[in-house]
């Protein structure tokens, strides 16, 4: 039987689909307490007094809290390795002491009978906030963030190679300053949690935990003072992550000691608009970027200065987004000579961690701009210069002499020439670009454009998995990850099945359960399928084993004649006929006469490398000269995903992913007024994209080149789709207007590209008038 | 608190509420049906859309007291003692779900337009199913999930 490369309808959608999922908002416990956040309405100030009295009386308020009661509480740390020099002396304090530094910083929290009631309380609390002068703008002077510590708080430096001598020696030189806006995951299932003693267990439980429930146990331990047993972790099911959802954030820290205070259950759920003001944003970035090149658009070094903004506090992240920005910049090309200096830049507007393909969304936009600008400037055509500069085949492994997180960067496999030219060929790219140009010589701004990019996932440094097995053949595999909607229960599940050689419909796939397993990693960085995936195959292995060996002694025949096949051991086909034993009857055999109801076999996998994949995108846009709106007509993705354990999952992840790529490009931003207000706190101003503003995506998933990093070959698959679409847009956009490379901000919204468009046409104007002598 | 009845999937709530109460916080917790979900509060996503006597509603947008009387269809009242009905099944066979947040939203929507029993051509359903968001699946997999069902059932669009 084989389960790995089918694909078969998931496990997790029963409950999905008939409104019997447990999100946070549907759990409740008896005599539950509701939380609500009172935020801060400035974005820099000192805080004078919060007057709580009116808010204490108000009817079902149970306690209030301002910062003076958790100021025994340390602040939020990030986590291991991501800080980087002055960093962690920007850490958040769950309720603000003293300074408030974003609009949305909580102030005070509230503790009601009812969620109405707890709204109704916070609405009586007042503030008396001494407004302090806000940095807002990334490229603003540095102030200081508390004394003798500034708001640039750390400065890295990422490189390898002679880049000055590159530069000194090159034909070209081609220089750009390019910006992504602020956008954020923005999971439709704002974040909540649940917090309760449990005195029988003597622990707090924290339930509707995400994405890494062992990490934050740890952390949420040592921050609450408790000893690592007198707390759980409960996950239950996840509204999307996209890496924003499952950090520790102030409000889950709040939860849980407000449980652990007063031996009540507390819930908060969190509304839209602060979601959209409170959890982390992600992606503003600016890049001065310069390549050196030589006559035929090789680039022979770049030089990247870029400024991050990190908001008003370091989270749980530290460094990782510019981090993983200066080290995966160049992408799927040579660069024989790099440097990047990443300035981290502390602002009052919403503090900042990843969001899915995080540096990487950012950094692709900004090389592939890059390289349109080169073929611009040397007249060379866009897709030749990037062949030019593609990684080749006989290179791999190809290594960056840089490290990322004290690991190598070793691209372990593929043929990125050829994976590009499968996708020409797919999207039938001659006919694409010979329509274009028939439709702009009919006065229509319609263009396309392919970018190339590379991915990364799949790292460890461990996963742990229990497989286990009852007497009657069902089996439950354990393991310390995170679902956030993804498929991990279905694809776990197959990996197992394809191992044993029974079905993958009865298995049962636990996670984000951390008193079933004393480790895990949680769903983080694309890893899961890869890194739990060969855990799981090395657990149901050692299942294997004993349910051969068992079967050899009941069935009277060698280990080596015998298959598993459909939850039947028996004797190997073609090797003749022979008795047979069912998986049940051999584990009910095992079993027999020992003090365990289950086989259980648990193992480690641990790697020290991640995955790298190929991906090139295609877009298909047409501008509409006189509004400047954008309309994506088509879209596409290629990724040599190296073996897909489930190829309708995969399409799922790319489909989905580009499509949020697309919002990023042309329509979500976080906007702010030069006082630190926010300007984007609905689905009003922080506009997604719906089914009206997108194509169908078009896939093709390659198979092509298996990783050499773990034993399956698998590769990571969940960020391939938004990582190129932001730079995809942008050079299409180019392709319409006729200006390649013209693109310097994401989101191209209306206002943005006819502004570009207006100047186009100045200079059009200018150029007549100058050769029809007229002045201006 | 004023008392109201709701009938909901064909059983009788009668619930006590405030009026400031939105109707999917009443199903929610009046009612105990947690499968309308509540994703934004002001009528954008549609993650709480549920069928209020066969006409498609934003849950959060009106108040429970305007539901008094009324007939009301959920996510829960879709499948018959656990078997998937036409369209639950196509949006499992067709993965148009990930995190499932938004599923009962779009279940309830495309419930709608199926029944409607007019043709309805790509253009159309794909103007109708933007009224709700969904975050994960780039929608492609869900219209293609509604299509099938609308095909299945003679509302093909061809020549509307």
């Amino acid at each position: 039987m084989t389960l790995i490369g089918k694909s078969v309808p998931r496990l997790e959608d029963r409950e999905l689909l008939t409104g019997t999922g447990r999100f946070a908002g549907d759990q409740n416990f008896e005599g539950q307490l509701h939380m609500r956040v009172v935020r801060a309405s400035l974005a820099h100030g000192r805080i004078l007094s919060v007057d709580t009295a009116a808010a204490a009386a108000s009817p079902g308020v149970f306690a209030v809290w301002t910062g003076v009661d958790v100021a025994d509480v340390s602040p939020i740390n990030l986590r291991p390795g991501s800080a980087l020099q002055d960093l962690e002396k920007c850490r958040q304090h769950i309720l603000a002491q003293d300074i408030v530094r974003y609009v949305g910083e909580p102030v005070a929290v509230v503790f009601a009978d009812d969620p109405y009631r707890a709204e109704d309380a916070a609405e009586l609390i007042w503030a008396d906030i001494e407004e302090l002068p806000p940095v807002v703008g990334l490229m603003d002077m540095p102030g200081e963030f508390a004394p003798g510590v500034s708001t640039e708080p750390a400065v890295l430096v990422k490189g390898y190679g002679d880049v000055d001598a590159a530069f000194a020696s090159a034909a070209h030189i081609v220089d750009c300053e390019l910006s992504v806006g602020r956008h954020a995951g923005v999971p439709l299932e704002t974040r909540g949690a649940l917090a309760i003693w449990n005195d029988d267990e003597n622990r707090l439980e924290f339930h509707a935990a995400a994405k890494i429930p062992h990490t934050n146990r740890i952390a949420l331990a040592e921050l609450l003072g408790l000893e690592l047993d007198q707390l759980h972790l409960f996950e239950g099911h996840v509204g999307g992550g996209f890496g924003v959802r499952g950090e520790i954030y102030p409000d889950e820290v709040l939860v849980n000691l407000a449980a652990l205070r007063f031996r009540r259950p507390v819930k908060w759920i969190e509304d839209r608009m602060e979601h959209l003001i409170a959890a982390n944003h992600s992606r503003e970035q600016t890049h001065r970027i310069r390549a050196a090149i030589n006559a035929d658009g090789l680039i022979l070094a770049i030089d990247d200065e870029f400024w991050f903004n990190q908001g008003a506090y370091a989270r749980t992240h530290g460094a990782t987004v510019p981090v993983v920005s200066a080290t995966m910049l160049p992408g799927p090309y040579k660069v024989p000579a790099y440097r990047a200096t990443g300035r981290i830049r502390l602002t009052n507007v919403t503090p900042a961690g990843t969001y899915r393909g995080p540096g990487r969304y950012e950094t692709t936009f900004v090389r592939e701009q890059l390289m349109d600008t080169i073929a611009a400037e040397l007249d060379l055509d866009p897709l030749a210069v990037r062949r030019t500069n593609l990684i080749a085949a006989d290179e791999m492994p190809y290594e960056r002499p840089f490290e990322i997180g004290g690991k190598p960067i070793i691209y372990d496999s593929g043929d990125y020439p050829e994976s590009l030219a499968r996708f020409l060929d797919h999207v039938d790219y001659d006919a694409v670009q010979a329509e274009m140009a028939e439709r702009r010589a009919s006065g229509e701004m319609a263009g396309a454009a392919i970018i190339c990019f590379v991915e990364l996932g799949g790292d460890g440094p461990f996963d742990d998995v229990r497989v286990e097995m009852d007497t009657d053949g069902r089996v439950e595999v354990i393991t310390g990850v995170a679902s956030v909607g993804q498929g991990v229960e279905t694809v776990i599940a197959q990996i197992c099945a394809d191992t044993l050689g029974i079905d993958y419909a009865g298995i049962t796939v636990t996670h984000g359960q951390t008193d079933r397993i004393a480790r895990g990693q949680g769903a983080r960085a694309s890893r899961v399928t890869v890194m739990t995936g060969n855990a799981t195959h090395k657990a149901a292995s050692g299942v294997r084993g004993m349910l051969l060996e068992k079967a050899a002694e009941l069935l009277q025949s060698p280990v080596e004649t015998l298959e598993i096949s459909d939850g039947v051991i028996g004797i190997v086909e073609g090797l003749g006929e022979g008795p047979s034993v069912t998986v049940a009857a051999a584990a009910a055999e095992i079993l027999r006469g020992q003090n365990a109801p289950r086989i259980a076999v648990e193992e480690s996998f641990e790697n020290d490398r991640a995955t790298y994949s190929f991906g090139a995108q295609l877009a298909v846009v047409v501008v509409d000269p006189l509004t400047a709106g954008v309309t994506v007509e088509r879209f596409a993705v290629v990724y040599d995903i190296g073996r897909a354990v489930n190829p309708m999952l995969v399409e799922g992840q790319l489909v989905g992913g580009a499509v949020q790529g697309i919002g990023g490009a042309l329509f979500e931003e976080f906007l702010y007024d030069e006082t630190g207000q926010p300007l984007s706190v609905s689905f009003a101003d922080y506009l997604m994209p719906t089914a009206a503003e997108v194509p169908d995506v078009e896939c093709l998933v390659l198979e092509d080149s298996p990783s050499t990093t773990n034993p399956l070959t698998l590769k990571s698959g969940g960020d391939p789709g938004i990582t190129g679409a932001g730079a995809a847009i942008a050079a299409a956009i180019g392709d319409a207007i006729g200006r390649p490379g013209a693109i310097k901000r994401l989101p191209v919204t209306p206002l943005r590209l006819r502004a570009i468009l207006r100047g186009d046409a100045d200079r059009k104007q200018e150029k007549n008038n100058a050769e029809n002598g007229v002045s201006t | 608190m004023t008392r109201i009845q709701l009938n909901v999937n064909e059983t009788i709530h009668d619930v006590e509420v405030e009026p400031r109460h939105s109707l999917v916080d009443t199903l929610r917790e009046g009612c105990g049906l947690t499968g309308s979900h509540i994703g934004c509060e002001h009528g954008v996503c549609g993650a709480c859309t549920v069928l209020v006597d066969d006409q498609p509603v934003r849950g959060c947008l009106m108040f429970a007291v305007q539901a008094d009387g009324k007939d009301i269809r959920t996510v829960e009242g879709l499948d018959d003692d656990g078997a998937f009905n036409a369209l639950q099944q196509a949006f499992h066979e067709h993965h148009a779900l990930q995190c499932g947040f938004c599923t009962p939203g779009m279940l309830m929507l495309a419930t709608w337009i199926v029944e409607r029993g007019l043709p309805v051509d790509d253009n159309e359903l794909r103007e109708i199913m933007a009224s709700n968001l969904c975050r994960c699946t780039g929608y492609r997999n869900i219209l293609r999930a509604v299509r099938a069902v609308l095909d299945a059932s003679g509302q093909d669009g061809a020549g509307a």
